[in-house]
Parts: structure tokens; C-alpha cells; sequence
């Protein structure tokens, strides 16, 4: 018997050993060759450590994206902030301030979440042109809070959910209103829900590449958007490039080592049932 | 009952915002998408006349027609049916592990889930490097190279510039499921892990006292218990897999003979490359419909367990 559970535990620790590897070489493909100096990046020593560590590619992808992170940052801020305001509202009327229908109506805003968003493409595109927006951040900025509106909508819905019905019959016979019972009930109990939001909004339009692609304009473009231009050019080395993928990645893999459960939280919320 | 009227119109208010902009960024621009798609706008000509010459489902017939469309759809079917069935296997074999509560549990968990959070491009960026193939057998680069070095030749090949295929499966595409499942593997995991955490263990252990085997536990009470939340993981893989144009787009593109190609860059290609617009929009309208098949019963579903 105890024979066979040390066995059990060594093929349990292998196995992990194992793909903790398969997850861990991209990662280790990205630092190596970003640390790499521009003399030393040949293909020949891909997999090897570098011979002299150089913060060069760093530099020159920093200096190329520069304008790029801002944008992004531009982008993201705002658009997190007001589709997670408006996913709040949403949820809160939708779980207690139901209507005829409004079940239906809250089925027809989920189903904007799993759209393939090519099958809006053109005509937003065309639409964005008529108002003025296209190829700016504001632009894309709506763009981003709209088609946020359903995942926050669910994500807020799903947390009031559990709120007991009682708390706001009780603040009705007090004469709370719609509003009231908004500001001093429901909101200041969503902070955990709001940070769940907020962390699923910041990471999702930060990686976003669809619209950040066909919505903007040279001056305009988000990070993502200039990696692939970068990454797609021969000119540009090696190291240059793993350096410009490791800055993309870096501002959400720093929320998601810093407040991992709450992305895992969004991330499973993100099943309908939650 | 007026106040409760008057509270049904204050909430409508309220929703208001949200609702007309969403009834004009997805349903309107559907309908838009749906009308182009039967109109004759192949030509920037056309598009510019803005010419109401309808052609019915023209456009459709031909896109079916095409060598490239009906590659896609393979590709799509397979890419789909592989990511589905890597991020399972994987997801679930690490999830039992995980929940026997090894040392390093949280570490190794937080690690699986880590590509989650990092956005397709990077991931495609990467694993381009990786996989890209080098001029053979001279001058190999990536995985290949790395072959070279622990003296394994024979396991070398083009990898995502292989046009070979097999029962219509164009091999090119399994470098790009391997970074999609890496990708996502995580993610079932995580589902499933959740869900293992609310069995009770009793159940287990009573099973186990019974004389049944780990595999039994696992095939007679683990899976049947997390059926619906294994169904819930593969409709949302298979819409994500539907939806993997960044990761395609910037790893490997449409590649040679279209061998890694996929609706969506097709769409975005026709749209904004070559201002097919009534071909890109028929392509966008196929997709939609495809995943609509997979979500609209998956919606219905859920809202009827919701009421209960």
C-alpha cells in the first residue's frame, strides 16, 4: 500500500514537473532572447542563455512602443471605468427592479458577448467613419464599453443576485427610491465585484487586437496592434522583438501575479452561470 | 399597481443607455451586415454608389464554391475539434491532480493559468519563433533546431509551412493548437478544479472503501458529477476557437495554400484588403450563424436552469 502511494506521488509530481515546462518555454524563449545583446541573438543560440546579458532590445522596443503604451493606457482606463459603472446599473436593475420582460431584455444584452465580431465589423467600421470617431482612442474607447456591456452586465447581475430581495422591500416601505436604495445599499457592498470587473475589463481590452486593428489609425494604435506590426517586419531583430511581446504581456501578467483570484473569479463568471 | 408601473418605466430609464446602444452595435449592425451580404459590393465602385442592386444568396453560393472557404471550414473543424479535445485532456488530468492538494498545489495552479492573462498576439508572437522551421535540414531554426541538438533529425518537418494534409486535416495547423491549448488549457482546469472543490468527499471515500479504483472514482463519480460543467467548457473553447483570429493572424497568418487560414482572416482579408465587402460580409454572417448554433441553446439552457 505504501509502496504504491510513493509511486502514485512521483508520477503526480512528473507529470506536473512536466507541463509546468511545456507552460514555462515560451517564457523562457521571451527572456532569454530579449536579454540577449543585438551582436549575440542569432538563431543559431535561441535556446541557449545569453553570453552577455544587454538590456538593449528592452531599450529599443520601449522606444518603439512608447507612444503605443500610452495609447493603450488611454484606451483602457476609461473604457474600464465606464463599462463596469454601467455594467453596475445594469446588474442592479436587472436582479431587483425586474419587469415584464426584462428577463428577455437581459438574454438579448448576453447575447452580445459571444457574437463573433466580425459579423459587426463592416458596419461599425462605416458607423464609427459617419460619426467622426474612426481612427481615434475615443472611438475606441465606445467601441470597447458597449461590447463590455454584456460580460459586466452579467458579472454585477450575478453578485446582486444573492442580495436578499427583503433588504430592498424593506427600503421601499421606507421610502428609499430606485436611486437611493442604488447609492446606499448596493453600491458600497460591490467593491469586490468591481474589482473582479475592473481586473477582467483592464486585462481583456488591454489584450484586444480586432478592433484595435481595423479602428485605428497610426497615431491611434494600441499596444497590441504595434506588436504585430513589429513583430511582422524583417528588419527588426530577434531580441528586439521577444523584448516588445514581454512589454505587451507585462502590465497583465503584473495584475494577474498581483490579484489572481480576482481574475480567475471574472474568468469563471465569464460561463454565464457563474 | 401604477406605482408598479411607474417603477417598470424607471428601470426601463435606467437600462435605456445600454440598451440602444447595444440594439445598434449588435442587432443593428447584424441586420447591416446581413443586407451588405446580399447586396453585389465586391468592387470599391460599387461600395461608393452605394449601389442596391440585391443578388440574393449569390454571394453565399459562391463562397461555398471556393477552394479557400471550403479550406477554411476544414481548418475550422479540425482546429476546433483538437484545441477542444487538447484543453480537456490536459485541464481535467491536471485538475485531479491539483485537487489531491500536492505540495507547490498553488504555485503549479497559478502557473497552468498564467497564459490566461496575456493576450493572444504575444502568444502567437512566441510561439511563431518556436515553431518557425528554418530551411531544412541545413539551416534549421525553433523546435527544429532544438531536434538538431539532442540529435533527433528524424523529428523534424515544416511545421505551419507544411502544406501536407491528411483527410483533409492540413497538418500545418497543429503548431497552432498546440499554442492555443497552452493558451487555454488553464482555463478548463480552473472550471473543473472549481468543481471538484464542491464534491463531497465522502462520496469519494465510501466509493473508495467499496474496493473502487481511482479510475473507476474518476470515470464512475468525478465525470458524471462535472458533466455540465465539462459542456459548459466545450461550447465556450469551441467559441473561442471561432473567434481565434488575433492568435492565427499574427502567428502564421493564412500561410502557404491557405493551410492555416480560417474564416476570420478570410473575412478581415476580403473586408479591408481587397474591399470585397459582400463576400467578407457573408463570410462574417456564416460564422455568426455558426456560433449561434453553439450559444443560442447553450443561452436558452442556462435561463431555463436560472428559473427553476
Amino acid at each position: 500500500m505504501n509502496k504504491k502511494t510513493t509511486k502514485e506521488k512521483v508520477l503526480t509530481y512528473l507529470t506536473l514537473i512536466l507541463f509546468a515546462v511545456f507552460f514555462l518555454v515560451p517564457m523562457y524563449v521571451l527572456l532569454s532572447t530579449s536579454l540577449k545583446s543585438f551582436s549575440n541573438v542569432s538563431i543559431k543560440t535561441m535556446w541557449q542563455l545569453p553570453v552577455d546579458y544587454s538590456f538593449g532590445g528592452f531599450l529599443q522596443a520601449a522606444k518603439e512602443l512608447a507612444p503605443n503604451v500610452i495609447n493603450s493606457f488611454y484606451l483602457v482606463i476609461p473604457a474600464t471605468l465606464i463599462s463596469a459603472m454601467l455594467g453596475s446599473l445594469n446588474g442592479y436593475v436587472l436582479s431587483h427592479w425586474k419587469f415584464k420582460g426584462s428577463d428577455i431584455l437581459f438574454a438579448l444584452i448576453l447575447f452580445g458577448m459571444f457574437i463573433p465580431y466580425q459579423s459587426v465589423l463592416f458596419p461599425l467600421v462605416l458607423f464609427m467613419q459617419s460619426i467622426g470617431l474612426y481612427g481615434s482612442i475615443p472611438g475606441l474607447i465606445l467601441v470597447h464599453v458597449v461590447y463590455g456591456l454584456p460580460i459586466t452586465t452579467l458579472m454585477f447581475r450575478n453578485y446582486y443576485k444573492d442580495v436578499p430581495d427583503a433588504l430592498t422591500e424593506a427600503a421601499k416601505v421606507d421610502g428609499a427610491n430606485i436611486f437611493s436604495i442604488y447609492r446606499h445599499i448596493f453600491f458600497p457592498i460591490s467593491i469586490p465585484s468591481f474589482v473582479v470587473v475592473f481586473i477582467w475589463q483592464f486585462t481583456n481590452i488591454w489584450n484586444e487586437f480586432l478592433f484595435a486593428v481595423t479602428l485605428t489609425k497610426t497615431q491611434s494604435q494600441p499596444i497590441t496592434v504595434a506588436l504585430v506590426n513589429l513583430a511582422g517586419s524583417q528588419v527588426v531583430e530577434w531580441n528586439v522583438q521577444m523584448a516588445a511581446a514581454l512589454l505587451t504581456a507585462l502590465p497583465t501578467l503584473l495584475v494577474y501575479i498581483f490579484f489572481g483570484k480576482y481574475f480567475i473569479k471574472g474568468m469563471l463568471a465569464g460561463s454565464v452561470k457563474g | 399597481m401604477k406605482r408598479k408601473h411607474k417603477e417598470s418605466l424607471t428601470s426601463l430609464a435606467l437600462l435605456s443607455p445600454s440598451l440602444i446602444t447595444l440594439a445598434i452595435f449588435v442587432y443593428g449592425f447584424i441586420g447591416r451586415s446581413i443586407r451588405i451580404s446580399l447586396l453585389d459590393w465586391d468592387t470599391f465602385r460599387k461600395f461608393i454608389m452605394k449601389a442596391e442592386d440585391y443578388v440574393g444568396l449569390e454571394n453565399y453560393i459562391s463562397l461555398f464554391q471556393e477552394e479557400r472557404f471550403q479550406t477554411d471550414l476544414w481548418n475550422t473543424l479540425y482546429f476546433t475539434l483538437f484545441f477542444i479535445l487538447g484543453c480537456l485532456v490536459i485541464g481535467i488530468l491536471l485538475s485531479v491532480l491539483l485537487n489531491n492538494k500536492p505540495k507547490g498545489n498553488y504555485f503549479f495552479q497559478n502557473l497552468f493559468l498564467f497564459p490566461m492573462a496575456i493576450s493572444f498576439v504575444v502568444t502567437g508572437t512566441v510561439w511563431r519563433w518556436i515553431f518557425s522551421p528554418g530551411r531544412l535540414p541545413n539551416d534549421p531554426r525553433g523546435i527544429n533546431l532544438l531536434f538538431e541538438r539532442l540529435g533527433l533529425e528524424s523529428l523534424q518537418w515544416g511545421w505551419f509551412t507544411s502544406t501536407f494534409s491528411f483527410l483533409n486535416f492540413n497538418v500545418a495547423l497543429i503548431a497552432v493548437i498546440v499554442a492555443a491549448v497552452w493558451q487555454f488549457s488553464g482555463y478548463t482546469m480552473a472550471m473543473w478544479l472549481a468543481g471538484l472543490r464542491g464534491i463531497d468527499q465522502q462520496l469519494i471515500e465510501a466509493a473508495r472503501i467499496d474496493g473502487a479504483s481511482k479510475w473507476q472514482v474518476f470515470t464512475q463519480i468525478l465525470f458524471p458529477i462535472q458533466k455540465p460543467i465539462t459542456l459548459s467548457a466545450i461550447i465556450i473553447l469551441a467559441h473561442v476557437s471561432l473567434k481565434a483570429f488575433a492568435l492565427i493572424y499574427s502567428m502564421t497568418g493564412s500561410g502557404p495554400n491557405n493551410v492555416t487560414d480560417i474564416p476570420a482572416i478570410y473575412m478581415f482579408e476580403a473586408t479591408f484588403r481587397s474591399n470585397r465587402y459582400s463576400t467578407g460580409s457573408a463570410i462574417a454572417i456564416v460564422l455568426l450563424a455558426m456560433v449561434g448554433v453553439l450559444i443560442i441553446p447553450y443561452l436558452v439552457n442556462s435561463f431555463k436552469e436560472d428559473g427553476q
